[in-house]
C-alpha cells in the first residue's frame, strides 16, 4: 500500500481524483494553499486511489496521509 | 496630520507605529481575527477588528478598512507593503473619504501597475526598458512570431503581474506556445486582465533597485541602490547596500535613471524603481514599486535616515530639506528576511512559536512581527521577521550578520536560519560575486 503524505502544514484547496480513479507516477492528486503558496501533492508511483483522507477546506499537519493508493 | 489608520499588519505595522509616535501622531491598528493576539494589535494606540482571517474579507476589504477609519477619526492611512498598497482604487477611495493616502496619487500607482504603460512611459522618458515587444498578442502564433523576431529565451509576462507572480521564461517556439494559453487564462484568474508582452531574457541578471523620495514641491531625490539578486522564486530573501557589483560611474547612472523615471510619472512620496542589470552593466527599467519595500530598512542603515518619517512628512505636504549631495553611503547594510519556511524545500512552515530570542547587538536591528506563543497561521506571508545589520565595511557587516543569525533563537516552527547563514558563509557571496541565478545554482550542486 502506497500513500501520499502532505509536504506542508496547511488547507486542502483540490482534490483532482476519487477513489477508484487510476493514477500514474507523478501525476498531481491534491492541491494544498498555505501562505500565499499553492502546492500540489503528487502520487509518487502509479496505483488505483483506495481512499482520499482529506476534503476541501480541510486544514492538514505536514506528513498527514492525504491519500492511500494499492 | 494627527491620526494614522494602518491598512497592514505584522513587522511593517509595527514599523510605521514606531515612526508615527516618534512623530506624535497616533495610530490605528485594523486586524483580522487570526490577527488579534499579535503584537502590532497592541502597540498601536487604537485596534478595530475588521474581519475573518482571509485577506479578501479583512486586509483587502475596503468598506470595512474605510469604516474603522472614520469610526476612529483617522485622517490619513498607511497602506504599508503588499495588500492594498498598490491598488489605484483603494487610494481613489481614501481621497474621496477625505483621508490622506501616505503613497502617491491614484493615477501613478494606476499607470505603474499596468507593465505595458509603465514601460511605455519610461521609453517615452528616455529611461532604458528591456527590450521586447508589447503590442496585441492574442494568439500563441502571434506571440512566437515577435519572440521569433527578438531571439529566444524570452520572458512571456502579464501586464498586470508583479512581485514575481506572472511571469515565464520560453526558450523555444514549443514551449512559448505551451505556456502562451495558460499563462494568459492565468493572468486573467488572478488580475483580471490577461494583456501578456515579451521581453528579451537577460543572462545571468542582476536585480537592482534604487530609492527615490519625492515631495509635492518638485524636488526629487534618489537614496542609492539596493542589490536584491539574492531570490527564491523570483522573491527576495537577501538584501544589500550598496551593491558589491555596482562601480562608481554605474552607480550614478543608475541612480539618475530612476530620478528621470521618478520625474517622468510627477512621482510624489517614497517609492522604488526596479532594475535588471546584466554581466555588461547594462541596466533596464523593470517596474515601479509605487509603495514603501519590505527592504527599506537596508537604505535606512546605510544612509541614516528614517523612511516612514520622510513618507509622513511629504504626505502632510512638507517640502524635502535633504540635499541629493547629503546622501551617502555611510555604512553597509544587509537585511535577511526570516521566513517561516522549511530551510530546504522552502515550503512554508505554519504554526505556534515556542522560544523566541532575538540576538541584542549593536547595529543589529531586528524589524519582526512574532513574540513566543505567537501563532504563525497559514492566511499570510510567511515573513516573520527581517534582521538588518551594519558595518563599516561590508565584511564587517557580514561577519555581524552571520553572529547574529547564530544567536536569533526561533523554535516550534521551521524557519529559513540555516539557509541565510548558508548564503551569508558562502565564497562566492562573500566575494559579492552572486547574480538572481544564485540559489537555484547552490541548490542543484
Amino acid at each position: 500500500m502506497k500513500q501520499v503524505t502532505a509536504t506542508m502544514a496547511g488547507t486542502v484547496i483540490q482534490v483532482l481524483v476519487s477513489a477508484g480513479d487510476n493514477v500514474g507516477a507523478g501525476q498531481d492528486v491534491i492541491v494544498m494553499e498555505s501562505m500565499k503558496m499553492e502546492v500540489p501533492l503528487q502520487a509518487e508511483a502509479a496505483g488505483t486511489v483506495k481512499e482520499v483522507k482529506v476534503n476541501i477546506g480541510d486544514f492538514v499537519n505536514e506528513g498527514d496521509i492525504v491519500l492511500v493508493l494499492e | 496630520m494627527r491620526k494614522v489608520l494602518i491598512a497592514n499588519r505584522g513587522e511593517i505595522a509595527r514599523r510605521i507605529i514606531r515612526s508615527c509616535q516618534k512623530q506624535g501622531i497616533s495610530t490605528v491598528a485594523v486586524y483580522s481575527e487570526a490577527d488579534k493576539a499579535m503584537p502590532f494589535v497592541r502597540e498601536a494606540d487604537e485596534a478595530i477588528h475588521i474581519g475573518p482571517p482571509p485577506v479578501p474579507q479583512s486586509y483587502l476589504n475596503i468598506d470595512a478598512i474605510l469604516a474603522a477609519a472614520k469610526e476612529t477619526g483617522a485622517d490619513a492611512i498607511h497602506p504599508g507593503y503588499g495588500l492594498l498598497s498598490e491598488n489605484a482604487t483603494f487610494a481613489k477611495r481614501c481621497r474621496e473619504a477625505g483621508l490622506t493616502f501616505i503613497g502617491p496619487t491614484p493615477e501613478v500607482i494606476a499607470d505603474m501597475g499596468d507593465k505595458v504603460t509603465a514601460r511605455k512611459i519610461m521609453r517615452d522618458a528616455g529611461v532604458p526598458v528591456v527590450p521586447g515587444f508589447e503590442g496585441k498578442m492574442e494568439t500563441a502564433e502571434e506571440a512566437i512570431s515577435h519572440a521569433a523576431q527578438m531571439g529566444y529565451p524570452v520572458m512571456l509576462k502579464a501586464s498586470a503581474g508583479g512581485g514575481g507572480i506572472g511571469m515565464q521564461v520560453v526558450h523555444d517556439d514549443e514551449e512559448l506556445r505551451q505556456a502562451f494559453q495558460s499563462a494568459r487564462g492565468r493572468a486573467k484568474a488572478y488580475f483580471g486582465n490577461d494583456t501578456m508582452f515579451l521581453e528579451k531574457y537577460v543572462e545571468n541578471p542582476h536585480h537592482i533597485e534604487v530609492q527615490i523620495v519625492a515631495d509635492n514641491h518638485g524636488n526629487v531625490l534618489h537614496l542609492l541602490e539596493r542589490e536584491c539578486s539574492i531570490q527564491r522564486r523570483h522573491q527576495k530573501v537577501l538584501e544589500e547596500s550598496p551593491s558589491p557589483f555596482l562601480d562608481q560611474q554605474t552607480r550614478e547612472q543608475i541612480c539618475e535613471a530612476a530620478v528621470q523615471a521618478a520625474k517622468a510619472v510627477n512621482y510624489t512620496g517614497v517609492g522604488t524603481v526596479e532594475f535588471i542589470m546584466d554581466d555588461q552593466k547594462r541596466f533596464y527599467f523593470l517596474e515601479m514599486n509605487t509603495r514603501l519595500q519590505v527592504e527599506h530598512p537596508v537604505t535606512e542603515e546605510m544612509t541614516g535616515l528614517d523612511l516612514v518619517a520622510m513618507q509622513l512628512d511629504v504626505a502632510a505636504g512638507a517640502v524635502l530639506e535633504l540635499k541629493q549631495e547629503d546622501v551617502k553611503a555611510l555604512r553597509h547594510a544587509i537585511e535577511c528576511r526570516i521566513y517561516a519556511e522549511d530551510p530546504v524545500t522552502f515550503l512554508p512552515s505554519p504554526g505556534t512559536i515556542a522560544d523566541y530570542v532575538p540576538p541584542k547587538m549593536e547595529h543589529v536591528r531586528i524589524d519582526d512581527a512574532v513574540e513566543a506563543g505567537t501563532q504563525v497561521t497559514p492566511f499570510y506571508d510567511p515573513m516573520i521577521a527581517k534582521l538588518i545589520v551594519s558595518g563599516t565595511t561590508r565584511a564587517e557587516a557580514i561577519a555581524r550578520a552571520i553572529e547574529a543569525l547564530q544567536q536569533y533563537e526561533i523554535s516550534g516552527i521551521k524557519t529559513n536560519l540555516p539557509f541565510l547563514l548558508e548564503v551569508l558563509q558562502d565564497e562566492e557571496f562573500q566575494q559579492g560575486v552572486y547574480t538572481t541565478q544564485f540559489i537555484q545554482r547552490k541548490r542543484i550542486k
